[in-house]
């Protein structure tokens, strides 16, 4: 199937001479959800921005749909709802205006019931009639949710869209997003917190400098750069780790009664058994082992360390 | 063509004016009042008919113009400056509207304020003056393009503004002067013959003295000239315009 946003060689220089995007390549893919990575500066936003016409971009090509974003812009853009990383609202305005605002600039033509669904969806119906002044900022933040879904997007993006929302609202949004990935919208999200790209994203773009360092399916991505820890809790405490075990990567806990021991996921051979073999020979019995997986964040640390 | 979009944006504008109504239309009848106090009955009473109009009859059609010029620049400016402020300007310029639909929304709605007002004013001015209008539909012709040509202005000066005092500077310091000087209170005639030829360069003298002529008949230059004038002005604001969204000047970076 054709990406439904396809990225080509886009550069972004800025007039203060800052490169925020170096020939950026990018396909994403109808109905996925993608999360994009990165550290504060990285160009996450600057890439929705140029998306979405807010930016120029200073080289390159970006289709939506099919349609390029300079030449095309109205059919681009209309398939596009943007939930923006700044809390930018119309602090004297109502909701309810707000959202017809917000559908009838996107050329859709009035339509109560599905305003009233999306401000329902996101618990805002009661709120229909407030100054959004008056609103808390997760509220605000749903209202600007609620904006970008006015017009009913084929493409959504989120940037950041969980900053400085309560565990509740989070989960809320994640199911909200889930819901709208069943009904074929695309999500591209951006965020700092590892654990909802994981719970959340088919696929994880991870960018840095400006530069896209990592596109891989989530699952993929954790077992390619995924290191596995084998805990073994030993019977007796040891002192220090028997010179014969030198050569296996081992860490003792301070206690001595723990034996962590590192190995890849990719490689084929885990060394496992010979480890065991080792330990029985030196006569170290254990009560418990278990084997876990590094988690996104630490993957996406150590991918950000490498290309510093 | 977006109409949709053109109608949100005006809907909006006009909305923003419906909640500060109060002010928009108490100050303007407020002033008018005053002018009228002051200039039509205080010191209007001592001087003597211009062109054979009483001095109260005289100064309606540039008080109509201060209040139009005013109100059109300050509306439209207000109108984009507000949203480049607040950050909500990302969604006109994420939405599939062209620059084009954009201003007609904003200066469409700044334009009917401003229009409002002026009519508003001609009302105050029953309880205090006679006053006839001789040419009825160059009277609204004159008052439409002078509120379309400056609330264009407006929006040039407020897309151009990123700060609240560049917003108010140039109608603080270049239009209130201009008019102030464009014969709004006099018949250029009345100056000495260089300050006569000197006012020539003030363009606002050829909105007051084309208006003053759709009332009474009267003009301080050519009505033609008049005409050609605001049809310039805004061609230059139109061509300021299209060049603003061509570059993306303070808008998008
Ligand atoms: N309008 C601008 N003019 C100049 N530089 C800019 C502009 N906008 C962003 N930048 C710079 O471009 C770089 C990328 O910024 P961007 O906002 O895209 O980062 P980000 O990945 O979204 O970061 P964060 O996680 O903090 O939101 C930064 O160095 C930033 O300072
Ligand atoms: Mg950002």
């Amino acid at each position: 199937m054709d990406p439904i946003i396809s990225i080509r060689n886009v550069s972004k220089v800025f007039p203060s001479g800052l490169r925020a995007l170096n020939d950026i390549n990018l396909d994403i893919r109808r109905g996925e959800i993608f999360a994009l990575l990165g550290p504060n500066g990285a160009g996450k936003t600057t890439l929705i921005s140029t998306i979405c016409g807010i930016v120029t971009a200073s080289a390159g090509t970006i289709t939506v749909d099919g349609h390029d974003i300079v030449s095309d812009y109205r059919a681009a853009r209309s398939k596009i709802g943007l939930v923006p990383q700044e809390l930018a609202t119309a602090a004297f305005e109502s909701v309810l205006p707000q959202m017809n605002f917000s559908r009838g600039l996107f050329g859709k033509p009035a339509d109560a019931a599905h305003i009233e669904k999306v401000l329902r969806d996101l618990s805002l119906w009661d709120k229909r009639n407030a100054k959004i002044i008056t609103l808390s900022g997760g509220m605000k933040r749903r209202v600007l949710i609620a904006k970008a879904l006015s017009h009913e997007p084929e493409v959504l993006f989120l940037d950041e869209p969980t900053a400085g929302v309560d565990v509740e609202l989070r989960h809320d949004m994640w199911q909200m997003v889930r819901e709208l990935r069943e009904r074929g919208v695309t999500i591209i999200l951006t965020t700092h917190y590892i654990e909802e790209a994981e719970e959340m994203a088919d696929r994880i773009g991870v960018i840095n400098g400006g530069e896209i360092k990592v596109v891989e399916e989530k699952t993929v991505l954790m077992n390619k750069l995924g290191k596995k820890q084998l805990t073994l809790t030993l019977q007796q405490t040891l002192s220090q780790i028997p010179a014969g075990l030198a050569n296996y990567p081992l860490e003792l806990s301070p206690e001595g009664d723990v034996l962590i021991y590192t190995f890849d996921v990719q490689k084929e051979h885990t060394g496992i058994p010979e480890l065991l073999r080792e330990l029985g020979r030196h006569g170290i019995d254990f009560k418990d082992l278990h084997s876990s997986q590094s988690s996104l964040e630490e993957i996406f640390v150590s991918l950000v360390k490498e290309s510093a | 063509m977006n109409l949709y979009a053109i109608r949100a944006i005006y809907v909006f504008e006009m909305a923003r004016t419906g909640r500060t109504l109060m002010q928009s239309i108490a100050s303007p009848i407020l002033t008018t009042a005053l002018y009228f106090i002051v200039f039509g009955a205080a010191i209007g009473s001592r001087m003597g008919e211009i062109d054979g109009i009483s001095y109260a009859s005289f100064i309606i059609p540039g008080l109509m113009m201060l209040s139009l010029l005013g109100e059109s620049i300050s509306n439209a400016s207000f109108g984009i400056y507000f949203p480049k402020f607040t950050g909500t300007s990302y969604e006109l310029l994420s939405a599939p509207v062209s620059a084009f639909e954009i201003v007609i929304g904003f200066v469409g709605a700044a334009a009917t304020k401003s229009v409002l007002i002026g009519l508003l004013i001609l009302v105050t001015a029953r309880f205090f003056v006679d006053y006839q209008i001789i040419h009825p539909v160059w009277m609204v012709t004159f008052l439409l393009l002078t509120a379309l040509t400056f609330s264009m202005f407006g929006f040039i000066i407020g897309l151009w503004a990123d700060d609240f005092q560049k917003l108010q500077i140039i109608p603080m310091m270049i239009i209130t002067p201009l008019t102030f000087l464009g014969g709004a209170f006099y018949s250029i005639n009345m100056l000495p013959p260089f300050w006569q030829k000197v006012t020539l360069f003030n363009p606002v003298v050829y909105l007051i003295s084309g208006f003053r002529w759709s009332f009474y008949g009267i003009a301080d230059v050519n009505v033609g000239i008049s005409i050609a004038m605001i049809l310039v002005f805004m061609l230059l604001c139109l061509s300021g315009i299209w060049l603003i969204f061509r570059t993306g000047y303070r808008l998008k970076s």
